[in-house]
Parts: C-alpha cells; sequence; structure tokens
C-alpha cells in the first residue's frame, strides 16, 4: 500500500463519519410530542471537585450535583420558594419554628426510603466543626432542630431569619451510607448517591462526568436519557466544539451571542436564550476617601458615567443598566429609586458645588491637590477593565485624572480590598435569590475579609437590614428593601453600572425551554427531544 | 564509576532538600490562601468559617512547623491529601494524569527526533542552498508560532470547516461502545492535532543542534583525511561524522526526560486534555500546597535524574571524558 493509498482511505474514513448528520433546514424545528431518550451534553471550563455540594465551593460541582441531590424547598420559574423534597411546611406566628411535612415516597438511588433522619443527619454534619464547610453560616442560626416523626422535622431558630427557609435549599445527603465515616474521605465525594432526577454514572477525570437517568424520580420521569458534562478548560476550544455539534450547550459571551453565532447553519441547528444574570457590575469608591466622602461627588461621578455607552459598547447590548443591588425581574426590585443619567454639565455642577474648581490644566483641584484616582481593575476580565477605560474617557472630560491598574486576584483581595489599600475598584457581586443583603452594606461588616469593604456607613440602612432579615413577611420585607434602595441611590456609595444577560445556546433538538427569572435549567426534567430528532441512542 | 555514581547520588539529596525548602517558601508567601480562594468575596463564607477551614488545614500554624510535618511525610514518600476540595491523595492526581503527558510527549519527541535530526543532517550537508533555507525557515516558522493560535486554526479547518477531526479531548465519549479497530482510531483521530502541533513546535531546537554539530565535526582535520583516503561521501558522513556529531544530542536526551512529566497548560487546555500542566496550573490557582509540592518534587527528582543520566550516557559514548 502506498502512501497514496492509506491517505484516500483515511479520507474516506472521515468523510463517512462527517456526513451522517441530516442537513434538512427546518429538520428541527418540528415541535413533536415529548419522549423519553436521547443525551444533553454541557461542557465545563472548570472540573467539579467534590459531589458532596457541602464541601465544594465551585460552581461546576454544585452544577453536576443539582442533578443528583434535593433540598427540602427549592425556587422556581418565578423564584417563589416551592417544595421539593418537603411536601408542605408550616411556620409558626413568631417566625421562629418551621414545621418540614415530607414526601413519603422518596428513595435513595440506592432504593432506601427518604426520611426525616437523613435530614437531621445533614444538619449536623454541616454544623459539626470538623466538617470543612463554607455554608455552616445559616445552621449556626439554628437553636434547635429535631425529628418528631420519619417524615416530620422541625427547626426553632433564636431569632426570626428571612433566609431560613431558602437555606434548606441545601442538598440532603444519605444518613444510611455517611453516618460515622469522615466526611472528607467518603467514596459519595465521587460516587455520589442522592434522591434527584441523575443518578451518578461515571466519572473520567480530566475528561467527563456521565449521569443517566433516575426512572423513579419523584417528580416523574425526566425525559432526556443522559447528562454528560465535559470538561473543557479554554472557552475558545468549548465554542468550536459547540459549532462541530461536540456539545448540545453553552453560555455565550457578548461577542459570540451578536456576532459570532449570527450566520445560518447555526441558527439552523440551536436556540438561544437570553435572561438576566444573578449579578450586577459597580464602580465602589472608597468612602474613607477624602473626595469620596462628599456623596455630592459620587453623584458627580455617576452623572458623568454614560452606562448606555458601556452596555452598547462593551456588552454588545446584552446587558440593562443598573441602578441598584437588585436586577429588575426580582420582587425586591425598587424601580423608583433617583436616577442619574448620563449629564457632563450636571455632573460639573456638583462638583463646583463641592468646592472644586478647574485648574489651569483643565484638571479639577480643590484646596491645591488635583482630583485623580485610581481604578483598580482584576486581571482576567475584560469587560471590567474595558469598563474602566471608558470611566476613564469620560472622568477626563470632567477634569478627574483617572489611572487603571489590573492586578491578579489573589493579590487584588489580599493587598488591597482587605488592607483598604484602594481609591476605587470594578467589581461585580453576585446578586442572591434571596434579597438579604446584609453583608454588603451593614456597618458592622467592616472587618477584616467582610464584605462591606467600601465602608459604608448609614444608621437607617442598618436598621433596615436588620428588621427585613428578621421577618419573613415578604410584604413587610419588600418595604424595607425598598427603601434602602432608595437611600443607595440618593447615597450612590456605589456607581451601579450593569447586570449582564446570559445568553445561552441550546441545541434545537431540545424542546420545552423557558427562560425565566430563575434563568434556565428550573425546570430540566421537562425538557425533551421528539422521537425522530434523538440524536444519541443507547444500547 | 560506582563511587562516581554514588557520589552523584548523595549529592542529590541536599540539592532535593533545598529546591523542597525554597519552593515551599515561596508558593507560601504568594498571596490567597486554599480552599478561600474561590469563596473570596462570597456573601455566605463568614469569618468563624473561614477560620474553621484554615484549621483544617494546618495553615493556623507558623511555616516551619508546616515545612517540618511535609517533610516528615514525604520522607515517607506520602504526599499528603490535596487542599482542593476533592480532597484526594495527590498521588492519586499525579497517577491517573502523568500516562497521558508522558505518552504525549513520548510520541511527539520521538517525532521530533525521526523528523527533526534527517533535517538538522540534511541542511549540514547542504549548507546555503535554497532547500537548506527553506527547511530553516520551517522549522523557525514552527518554534515561533504561538501553539495556541495554530491549534486553534487548525481546529478550525479540520475540526469545524472540513469536519475531519475531533476538536478536543482524547476519546469520544462513546468510546466503550467501539470495536477495537474503531478505538485505535478513534484515538489516533483524536491525537493527531495535538501530537502534530507539539512536534512541530519542537522541530527547530534538535534540527540546528544536529546541523551545527554536524559541522563543527565536519571542519575536523579526521574528516578531511577520511576525504583524503578516498572514501565515498556517505561513508565519511555515517562512520566518522556522524558518531561523534550525535554526542551533544545525548545531553538533549537526558535533559528532556524531566520535560517528559511537564505539559504546557495553554496547550492541554486547548485540546482538553487531562495532563498535568493543567493539574499544575489549577493546583497553583487554587493555592492547593501538597499538590503543588508533590509535582515539584518529582520535577525536581527528575530534573536531578535526568542530568545524572546525561552525564552517564556521555561518558559510555565518547571514552575521552570518562571519569575514574
Amino acid at each position: 500500500m502506498t502512501v497514496k493509498h492509506f491517505i484516500c482511505i483515511i479520507f474516506i474514513i472521515f468523510f463517512s463519519i462527517s456526513c451522517t448528520r441530516s442537513k434538512d433546514p427546518l429538520f428541527y424545528d418540528e415541535k413533536g410530542t415529548p419522549a423519553y431518550g436521547d443525551t444533553i451534553i454541557t461542557a465545563s471550563i472548570g472540573e467539579p471537585s467534590n459531589l458532596i455540594p457541602i464541601l465544594a465551593t465551585d460552581s461546576p460541582s454544585h452544577e453536576v450535583a443539582s442533578f443528583i441531590y434535593n433540598g427540602l424547598v427549592k425556587y422556581d420559574k418565578n423564584l417563589n420558594i416551592v417544595g421539593s423534597l418537603a411536601r408542605s411546611w408550616e411556620i409558626s406566628k413568631d417566625n421562629l419554628t418551621i414545621t418540614f411535612h415530607l414526601r413519603r415516597d422518596v428513595k435513595w438511588h440506592d432504593g432506601t426510603p427518604f426520611t426525616a433522619h437523613d435530614v437531621m443527619f445533614t444538619y449536623k454534619l454541616i454544623v459539626d466543626p470538623k466538617t470543612p464547610t463554607a455554608y455552616a453560616g445559616d445552621f449556626i442560626l439554628v437553636k434547635e432542630a429535631k425529628v418528631l416523626d420519619d417524615y416530620t422535622f422541625r427547626v426553632t431558630y433564636g431569632k426570626p431569619f428571612a433566609p431560613s427557609l431558602i437555606s434548606w435549599s441545601t442538598a440532603i445527603l444519605p444518613k444510611h451510607l455517611l453516618e460515622g465515616k469522615d466526611i472528607t474521605h467518603t467514596p459519595l465525594s465521587r460516587r455520589p448517591i442522592g434522591t434527584g432526577p441523575y443518578k451518578f454514572y461515571e466519572w473520567i477525570p480530566g475528561e467527563r462526568i456521565v449521569l443517566t437517568v433516575n426512572k423513579d424520580y419523584f417528580e416523574g420521569r425526566p425525559y432526556i436519557d443522559r447528562y454528560i458534562m465535559r470538561v473543557i478548560p479554554d472557552s475558545a476550544t468549548m465554542f468550536l466544539e459547540l459549532k462541530r455539534y461536540g456539545i448540545d450547550m453553552m453560555g455565550l459571551t457578548p461577542l459570540q451571542a451578536v456576532r459570532q453565532t449570527d450566520y445560518p447553519a447555526f441558527k439552523r441547528e440551536f436556540n438561544k436564550f437570553r435572561y438576566l444574570s444573578f449579578g450586577y457590575v459597580y464602580l465602589g469608591y472608597n468612602l474613607k476617601h477624602p473626595f469620596f466622602k462628599d456623596k455630592r461627588v459620587r453623584q458627580a461621578i455617576t452623572h458623568a458615567i454614560n452606562k448606555k455607552e458601556i452596555i452598547e459598547g462593551i456588552l454588545l447590548g446584552q446587558g440593562v443598566e443598573a441602578d441598584g443591588p437588585y436586577k429588575p425581574d426580582m420582587w425586591a426590585y425598587n424601580a423608583n429609586v433617583k436616577k442619574y443619567p448620563y449629564d457632563k454639565e450636571k455632573a460639573r455642577s456638583l462638583l463646583y458645588e463641592a468646592g472644586f474648581k478647574i485648574g489651569k490644566d483643565n484638571i479639577l483641584y480643590k484646596n491645591g491637590s488635583p482630583f485623580e484616582f485610581t481604578i483598580l481593575v482584576n486581571q482576567g476580565n475584560d469587560v471590567r477593565i474595558k469598563c474602566a477605560e471608558l470611566i476613564q474617557k469620560r472622568l477626563s472630560e470632567i477634569g478627574i485624572r483617572v489611572k487603571i491598574r489590573v492586578i491578579e486576584w489573589a493579590s487584588f483581595i489580599n493587598e488591597f480590598i482587605d488592607k483598604r489599600n484602594f481609591e476605587a475598584v470594578i467589581l461585580g457581586w453576585s446578586i442572591p435569590h434571596d434579597p438579604d443583603i446584609f453583608d454588603i452594606w451593614h456597618s458592622s461588616k467592616q472587618g477584616k475579609k467582610e464584605l462591606n469593604f467600601i465602608s459604608f456607613e448609614n444608621k437607617e440602612v442598618d436598621e433596615l437590614l436588620v428588621k427585613a432579615r428578621h421577618t419573613l413577611n415578604r410584604d413587610e420585607r419588600k418595604k424595607y428593601y425598598y427603601r434602602i434602595q432608595e437611600i443607595l441611590a440618593e447615597e450612590q456609595p456605589y456607581t451601579f453600572l450593569f447586570v449582564p444577560y446570559a445568553n445561552v445556546a441550546v441545541h434545537k433538538r431540545f424542546k420545552g425551554i423557558e427562560p425565566g427569572p430563575a434563568g434556565l435549567m428550573y425546570d430540566f426534567i421537562k425538557w425533551y427531544v421528539p422521537e425522530k430528532q434523538m440524536r444519541y441512542r443507547q444500547q | 564509576m560506582i563511587r562516581y555514581l554514588i557520589k552523584r547520588l548523595a549529592l542529590m539529596i541536599p540539592m532535593l532538600f533545598g529546591i523542597t525548602l525554597i519552593s515551599f517558601v515561596v508558593i507560601h508567601l504568594t498571596p490567597g490562601e486554599p480552599g478561600i480562594i474561590e469563596a473570596e468575596m462570597n456573601p455566605k463564607v463568614t469569618k468563624e468559617v473561614r477560620e474553621r477551614i484554615r484549621a483544617y488545614y494546618g495553615l493556623d500554624k507558623p511555616i516551619h512547623v508546616q515545612y517540618y510535618m511535609w517533610l516528615k511525610r514525604i520522607v515517607k514518600l506520602d504526599f499528603g491529601i490535596s487542599f482542593a476540595s476533592d480532597r484526594r491523595p495527590v498521588i492519586d492526581k499525579i497517577k491517573e494524569r502523568i500516562p497521558i503527558t508522558v505518552s504525549i510527549n513520548l510520541i511527539s519527541m520521538v517525532l521530533i527526533f525521526i523528523i527533526g535530526i534527517p533535517i538538522g543532517i540534511y541542511c549540514a550537508k547542504h549548507k546555503d542552498t535554497t532547500i537548506d533555507k527553506a527547511l530553516t525557515a520551517f522549522v523557525f516558522a514552527g518554534y515561533a508560532a504561538p501553539t495556541f493560535w495554530l491549534a486553534l486554526l487548525l481546529m478550525i479547518f479540520f475540526g469545524v470547516y472540513l469536519e475531519w477531526l475531533p476538536i478536543s479531548g482524547l476519546k469520544s465519549f462513546n468510546f466503550h461502545e467501539l470495536s477495537f479497530f474503531e478505538k485505535i482510531l478513534d484515538v489516533a483521530s483524536h491525537l493527531i492535532l495535538p501530537v502534530g502541533i507539539s512536534a512541530f513546535g519542537g522541530l527547530a531546537g534538535i534540527s540546528r543542534y544536529m546541523k551545527s554539530s554536524l559541522l563543527e565535526v565536519l571542519r575536523q582535520e579526521y574528516i578531511t583525511t577520511a576525504y583524503a583516503k578516498g572514501l565515498p561521501e556517505d561513508m565519511v558522513l555515517k562512520k566518522h561524522a556522524l558518531k561523534n556529531a550525535l554526542l551533544p544530542v545525548i545531553t538533549i536526551i537526558g535533559l528532556s526526560v524531566p520535560g517528559l512529566i511537564g505539559g504546557s497548560v495553554i496547550f492541554e487546555s486547548i485540546f482538553s486534555i487531562p495532563g498535568m500542566g493543567q493539574l499544575f496550573y489549577m493546583s497553583v490557582m487554587a493555592r492547593d500546597y501538597p499538590t503543588i509540592m508533590g509535582i515539584l518534587v518529582i520535577g525536581a527528582f527528575l530534573t536531578l535524574i535526568g542530568n545524572l543520566l546525561s552525564d552517564i550516557l556521555y561518558a559510555v559514548a565518547d571514552p575521552r571524558i570518562r571519569i575514574g
């Protein structure tokens, strides 16, 4: 066989492999009827580390674990709390006690029935000082936990605590497999057993994790038979894999969503979904800084920053302006707060009012010192770096000289944030599903490693935050959070910049996907592929 | 010879000790701490919880105590438990990645030698011809082109556009359903791009070495003598010149031993190859001290062994520098 022959054969083999897919443009548009089967392949930049969720702090671990375990409660599409392992619950009049009534039809993946003892075990495990978990905070507040009978579980708090109910969405672990064992060395962290819609099948380190359907799932059998998470550490490669149909689903960057997926072959095979992500990006000021102490200065800067330009130019339109710490589709969000439209004149007059004068070099001066400051940005976050550049340009127009410094994440936190060694930063917060923002805004949270690092102090906000976290009545909480947003809008301790959209491409054969405030995956068990369009079949 | 060997081996111990001490101090001096770094700025992680996690890892003890504890374990060849939240033994994490990295590196090293050496010989023989210049340009292009860029271009061309080769990973996800022949084809097609690209990048070094050392030898008087004797050119090259010209290449073989377990992060990330480079990078990012130290110790050990090996090989091949 000559080399030529050999090459020919290779070509033929690859061609025969590659030409099996249907090219009918409307093939995937037919809705079909729900059917069992097929596989969804997703990808993750990082490999999950530990499939016992209380021990993991990385999001891939939690993503996989969310298919395997259940909590007592969960969020529905519109972020209302609904039951999962708990059928129902009662909250006592004094808001101190929650009694959970558990489902009786739940079995662990190994067939053992699930009971209130598992809940008790999980609770004890989390609060055990020997357990290296990052999530003990909410559970240390429990004064007493009690198993009333096999299917009734009661917790009592020392003080009413608003996020208490949703804290029970934590994954419940199997007592019969973990009791008396060292949680940090259990095989279950690599071969988990839960109650969820999917069962663990295999984990090939560095390559992928495979889950198979739990046919006896208590909320009904999920339609899709297999879930695979591939580990693809490079986002460019991941995008190529998506284009090549090597993966079925991927979160897109604004550039990918707007420009790089806008061609017929991609649209023929993929749907793009969009929802507001749970996070916002802000410019935070060190409120101990002599210039930033004055709220007029902060208001002026907000007026001088063109948020629209940031969203259009950097996010390619994939975001909405932020004016407070919540996203617009949450119940706690207050739309009627003071707004700061882009207005250079207003910014200037506020600064003159605050005692600044324009110098010969067109820079603002106050008591002889020029208005210049440095914005710190963490390395590797292009969006934030570009934001800093646009802000720099806009502020130079009104006579403020801005420098930008890009710093590696760990030293950013340890050397600058923790030591309060900064003037302004661009950072992002994730927005919690429950609106409790005590840790970020309460004046008591200014210690080392605590999150009110800008030193924000406001008596009224302090009081409101405490009141809001100690009542379980949503309408009452709403009132408090509305007022907090008004104050924050007036004070401008941050210039809230934007809430980005999450863009997700999912292969078109998957039907029944409804994006909502909770995102995309909340109802995964209802996704299906019509029989004719199925791609992967198992023997 | 044996005395020399023993002496060299004994000298390795203080050297290793010094390497570990310096690495240990340096990695503990970098800002950021294990287990917490991902949870940094996370409202759910309270101060008490942080302290608890620090105590769990023994980070509340002074650094010399930590080093002593680590040293006590490492002399028993116990690499410890990873600080990453999987909490697996470091040795397991390294063990599952070493075969992948070593085999890819071996294949591409063999490729580099069997392509690079002939290129070097050819270029020395036909110095300053057009083909010599073209080959030189070719190998330097491979050396200079950024791997990630070349890799992405080839992935787009062969993977997305032509759909001939898989884009990333080592096996298809339905690997276990394939027949034996299909399995071989599957792995081979996954390896073509990564191995090809890494070999392409390595050609320059070896072919240049080969060329310059052969040119050096060809200038020697004994080569002139050989020609004067009337030996055919082929014979002169193979019998007299090559033997001597290959000596420096032996050094390179020795020096590439530690390189066998090291992988490039960028390269492995782009092709989603779960190799050592990624493991090292990830453990550095997570400040996973035991894993970092484990990889460093193995790397240092192999470097020292590689040096020794090339010295020995050298002595075997060249009687002039044989010692005692």
